[in-house]
């Protein structure tokens, strides 16, 4: 089971920018390490990551191999008001992933 | 020559073998350690599939990361575009490209006017000792880029875990 963690800060004004931190757990193997048994991992790496806020999309990832386990990504995002705040990911084995939080704006 | 000399010799062989041996021992543990893996890329080779002729210039950047990265598979980077991110100019895409990992682009973000500042960071793994390149795309189509060496003490690719 995938398990993420967004984090803003607690009181937010409309009109305000404010970091948004997000850990996602994933195992983002490269295709380039072996186990302990010497057979290659198979690549499986996250293929894009969105972040929409109230249906409009506020920030896009595509990371890599580059990327390490468990990624973590810190974006900025400017308040207006309360909604919805989904992320939605998809790697390489197809599995789909997605975190909802209400984004609470207080004016 | 009586036995006591023959033991000597051959003491002194083993011994003279065993310094011989070893450090060759040593060499290798430490090239396997080393890993760098690939070549090392020119900039315009990282730059060019991106930026396809467009006009680029080094300012306005700021990225930050660890001097000396102890470990390859975790090494935090934030980036930093002066932009003041406003429907007509803002930043549209950042690149972070790697000069030695196997895959060039490590990450790409997506940002927009709604964003607020152009701000991002994250954590990336790296294949070796290398320059580590920000790339940033203007919304007029423009690019602005950053460069930064990274010391790796250990490289991302060679654990077993």
């Amino acid at each position: 089971m995938t398990r993420v963690r967004v984090q803003w800060p607690d009181k937010i004004s409309a009109g305000d920018v404010v970091k948004v931190r997000m850990l996602i757990q994933h195992p983002m193997d490269t295709g380039y390490l072996q186990d302990f048994s010497g057979k290659l991992v198979p690549r499986n790496v996250i293929q894009s990551l969105t972040c929409t806020l109230g249906g409009q999309e506020v920030f896009r990832v595509v990371p890599s191999s580059g990327v390490s386990a468990n990624p973590y990504f810190e974006f900025f995002v400017r308040a207006t008001n309360t909604a919805e705040f989904k992320i939605e990911w998809t790697d390489d084995k197809g599995a789909k992933g997605q975190h909802l939080q209400i984004f609470n704006v207080t004016s | 020559m009586n036995a006591d000399g023959w033991l000597r010799r051959k003491g002194l062989q083993s011994l003279l073998l065993s310094g011989l041996v070893w450090p060759g021992l040593g060499a290798r543990v430490a090239y396997a350690q080393r890993m760098n893996s690939g070549r090392l890329q020119t900039f315009e080779d990282m730059v060019q599939p991106i930026v396809k002729g467009a006009p680029i210039f080094k300012k306005d950047v700021n990225l930050e990361a660890p001097i000396l990265a102890d470990n390859g598979s975790l090494v935090p980077v934030q980036i930093q575009v002066q932009s003041p991110m406003s429907a007509q100019d803002h930043v549209t895409h950042i690149y972070l490209l790697s000069q030695r990992n196997p895959v060039t682009q490590m990450a790409l973000f997506q940002l927009g006017p709604w964003n607020g500042r152009a701000e991002v960071s994250t954590r990336v793994r790296l294949a070796g000792t290398q320059d580590v390149v920000a790339l940033a795309r203007l919304s007029n189509g423009e690019f602005r880029y950053s460069q930064m060496e990274i010391v790796v003490t250990e490289s991302a690719c060679v654990d077993a875990s």
